[in-house]
C-alpha cells in the first residue's frame, strides 16, 4: 500500500484552475520528484498535501486514511512535513529553537515551567550528526548558509518522526556545494525509511536522488515515470509540451 | 529506547562539550554586541562626566528623581518591547494611561475604595489592549493604525468622561491612593535606616525592577517568548510550526496596555490627581527608550534590560541639559538626534556591534 495517495485532486482558484484531476503515489522510503514549468501547480500540489488548503475535488489518502486537512498542523499530525528554501525558519532564533519551534521541550511545574534549553540543543546536535551536517545548534539560523538552513529545516522533521517530507525548490537559491549538501540530506531521509517528494526545476538534482518523476503541465499530470526508465531530454520535453504525454 | 538515547549521548559527549565551549564565548559575545550594552556604557560615562561637571547631579536627592521620573516610561517600554518584538507598534499608550487615570480618577471621586477604582482603571486600559490585539492580531490590520485609532479614541473618552475636569477630590482612600504613588525605600533616618548618601528609591521605581526581572526572565526561559521572537523574525514560519500567532500577538497588544495602566495608577497616586491629558505624548517618548534600548522596529529582537536602559538614558540626557544649564528647548534636538543614531546603529549592524561597522568601515576606506 502506498503511504501517500492522490486521487483524482483538482484544484481552482476562482476562475484559474492550478491542477485538474492529477493523481499519483508516494511509497515508503521512496524519492518522487514533482516537475513541470512555472505556474505547472507544483507548489499547489505541496500546499494541499500540507494541509495550507483543501482540495476543490478529489481526495488526498495518508497510510490508507483519506484525510481532510485544513490546517498545516492536521497534516503534521500524519506525518506530513514541509521543508521551504527560506519561508519556515525564523532568522532571529538560533538552530536548536528553530528545530523545536511550537514543541519546545519544558521542564519544573507550571507556572514555573522554563525551557529545557540544554536537552533541546543536545537533541539537536544530535539530529544534525545523523544528518552529517555541520550545523552547531546554537549558531543563529540569520548567519547560516543555504545548506545549514536546510539541514535545520530537514532535522525539524526528522524530530516529529515524518513519513513524507515535501521539499519545495529546496536547491534554488543555493551554491553548488550546498546542493550537494542538500542532496545528501535527502539520501538520509531516503535511507531511514522516510519518502520524500522533491520539487525542482534542476534536472541533474532531480535525476540524482528521485526514484521517479511525475511531471505537471498546466495543471494536469502528463507522465510518472521511474527515473531509470526515462532522461532528461525526454523529461525536458514533457515540462515544455513537445513530448505530449508519456 | 531510553538505552539507546543515553547511549547517544555519550557517542556525542566530546561534541557537546565543544558547543559548551561555544557557547560560553557567544554568550560574552552577544552582550558585548548588543546595542543595549553600548547604551549602557555610553550612559555610565555621561554619570560619571555630569557628576563630575556638577555635583548636585549625583546627589541622592537628583537620583531618587531621576529613577522615578524614568520608571513609568520604563514600564512602559516593557511593554513596547513585546510588541516591536511581534514587528508591531502600539501608539496608543499615552493615550491609555489617560483614560486609565480618569476611569480610576472618577471612582475614587465617587467615594469607592482604592482597590475597587484600581481594578476599574486596570479594566479600561486592558480593554484598550484588547481592542488593539482582536483587531491587529485577528482581522489582520496594521498596528500602527488600529492603535492610532486607539490613541485618538482613548484621549477623547478620557475628556468626556472628566467633563474636561481635573479629578482630586479623593475621597477617604486618598491617602492609600498617594501612598502607592508617593512610597519610597530604603528611608533615611529618622524613619529609616538607609544612609545618606543612597537614594530613597520611588515606588515607580521598585515597580519598574521588579516587572523587569520578571519579563527579562520571560524572554529567557519561555517557550512563549521563543515565539514571540519567532513571529517578529518570520510570522509565517512561525504559523507553519504551528505556533498560536494571534493569541500571543494579541496577547502582546493586551501587556503593552497593562503596563500603561500600571504607570499611569503610580503617576495618579504620586500626583494625588487625574488629569485626561496624563500621557499625552508619552508614546514617542517610550517608542523612542524602546529603540534607543536596541528594540527591532522591523521585529524580531528586544529585551528587557535594554527597556530600562533607553528610557534611563533618554531621563538622564534631559536631567544632564538641565543641570548644565543648557535651554530646555534644545531637548528635542537632542533626543531626537539620539533616536536617528540609535537606530541607525541598530539597522546597519543588524545586532553585531557597532565596533564591527565601524571596522568595516575603515576597511573599506582602505580598499
Ligand atoms: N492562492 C492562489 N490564488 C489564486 N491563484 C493561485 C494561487 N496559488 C496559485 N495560483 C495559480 O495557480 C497556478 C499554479 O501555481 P503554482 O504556484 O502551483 O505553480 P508552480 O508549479 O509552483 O510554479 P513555480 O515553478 O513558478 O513555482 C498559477 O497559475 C498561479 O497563478
Ligand atoms: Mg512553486
Amino acid at each position: 500500500m502506498a503511504l501517500l495517495d492522490v486521487r483524482s485532486i483538482s484544484k481552482s482558484f476562482g476562475a484559474i484552475r492550478a491542477l485538474h484531476d492529477v493523481s499519483f503515489s508516494v511509497d515508503a522510503g521512496e524519492v518522487v520528484g514533482l516537475m513541470g514549468d512555472n505556474g505547472a501547480g507544483k507548489s499547489t500540489m505541496v500546499k494541499l498535501i500540507a494541509g495550507n488548503f483543501p482540495p476543490s475535488e478529489g481526495a488526498i489518502v495518508v497510510d490508507g486514511k483519506a484525510c481532510h486537512f485544513h490546517r498545516p498542523i492536521e497534516a503534521r499530525a500524519e506525518g506530513i512535513e514541509v521543508v521551504y528554501q527560506e519561508l519556515a525558519l525564523a532568522d532571529n532564533l538560533t538552530a536548536a529553537e528553530n528545530v523545536f519551534l511550537g514543541r519546545e521541550i519544558k521542564k519544573g511545574f507550571w507556572p514555573l515551567r522554563i525551557l529545557d534549553k540544554q536537552s533541546m540543543i543536545r537533541r539537536a546536535g544530535e539530529l544534525f550528526d545523523e544528518l552529517k551536517s555541520e550545523t552547531r545548534p546554537r549558531d543563529l539560523v540569520k548567519k547560516m548558509s543555504g545548506g545549514q538552513r536546510q539541514a535545520v529545516a530537514i532535522a525539524r522533521a526528522r524530530l516529529s518522526n515524518a513519513k513524507l517530507v515535501l521539499m519545495d525548490e529546496p536547491t534554488a537559491a543555493i551554491s553548488v556545494r550546498q546542493v550537494a549538501e542538500v542532496l545528501e540530506l535527502i539520501r538520509r531521509l531516503k535511507s531511514s525509511g522516510v519518502s520524500v517528494m522533491l520539487i525542482s526545476h534542476r534536472m541533474p538534482d532531480v535525476f540524482t536522488v528521485c526514484d521517479r518523476i511525475v511531471v505537471l503541465r498546466r495543471g494536469s499530470k502528463v507522465a510518472d515515470k521511474e527515473t531509470a526508465k526515462t532522461s532528461p531530454e525526454q523529461i525536458t520535453g514533457l515540462i515544455t509540451g513537445a513530448i505530449r504525454e508519456a | 529506547m531510553k538505552l539507546s538515547a543515553i547511549q547517544a549521548t555519550e557517542e556525542t559527549h566530546a561534541a557537546i562539550s565543544d558547543i559548551v565551549n561555544i557557547r560560553e564565548q557567544s554568550a560574552l559575545h552577544r552582550v558585548m554586541t548588543s546595542q543595549a550594552f553600548w547604551v549602557a556604557a555610553a550612559l555610565f560615562a555621561l554619570v560619571v562626566f555630569m557628576t563630575w561637571l556638577e555635583p548636585t547631579f549625583g546627589t541622592a536627592d537628583n537620583v531618587t528623581n531621576i529613577t522615578r521620573n524614568f520608571a513609568p516610561l520604563a514600564i512602559m517600554s516593557l511593554g513596547m518591547t513585546v510588541v516591536i518584538i511581534t514587528g508591531g507598534i502600539d501608539l496608543s499608550v499615552g493615550s491609555v494611561m489617560g483614560l486609565v487615570a480618569i476611569v480610576t480618577g472618577l471612582l475614587l471621586t465617587w467615594h469607592h475604595s482604592w482597590y475597587v477604582a484600581f481594578a476599574a482603571g486596570l479594566l479600561a486600559g486592558l480593554a484598550c489592549g484588547a481592542f488593539n490585539g482582536f483587531f491587529v492580531a485577528y482581522i489582520g490590520m496594521p498596528s500602527f493604525v488600529v492603535t492610532l485609532g486607539m490613541l485618538s479614541i482613548a484621549r477623547s473618552l478620557a475628556v468626556v468622561l472628566s467633563g474636561n475636569q481635573m479629578l482630586y477630590q479623593f475621597g477617604p482612600d486618598a491617602p492609600i491612593v498617594r501612598a502607592i504613588g508617593q512610597a519610597k525605600w530604603p528611608l533615611h533616618p529618622p524613619t529609616g535606616w538607609a544612609p545618606r548618601w543612597m537614594p530613597e528609591f520611588s515606588s515607580h521605581f521598585w515597580v519598574m525592577v521588579i516587572l523587569a526581572l520578571i519579563l527579562g526572565a520571560i524572554f529567557i526561559f519561555t517557550a512563549w517568548a521563543r515565539h514571540l521572537y519567532a513571529i517578529g523574525s518570520n510570522e509565517n514560519a512561525a504559523r507553519l510550526t504551528g505556533v498560536s500567532v494571534d493569541w500571543i500577538k494579541f496577547q502582546a497588544y493586551v501587556f503593552s496596555a497593562l503596563t500603561a495602566s500600571i504607570a499611569s495608577l503610580l503617576l495618579l497616586g504620586y500626583s494625588g490627581s487625574a488629569i485626561n491629558a496624563m500621557g499625552t505624548g508619552y508614546e514617542l517618548r517610550v517608542i523612542a527608550g524602546t529603540v534607543i534600548g536596541g528594540a527591532n522596529l522591523m521585529g524580531g529582537y528586544g529585551t528587557a534590560f535594554g527597556a530600562v536602559i533607553g528610557s534611563a538614558f533618554l531621563e538622564v540626557i534631559r536631567n544632564a541639559l538641565l543641570m548644565a544649564g543648557i535651554d530646555s528647548n534644545w531637548q528635542g534636538a537632542f533626543v531626537g538626534m539620539f533616536i536617528v543614531i540609535a537606530v541607525l546603529l541598530g539597522m546597519q549592524t543588524s545586532g553585531t556591534s557597532l565596533v564591527a561597522t565601524i571596522r568595516e568601515w575603515i576597511v573599506w576606506k582602505r580598499v
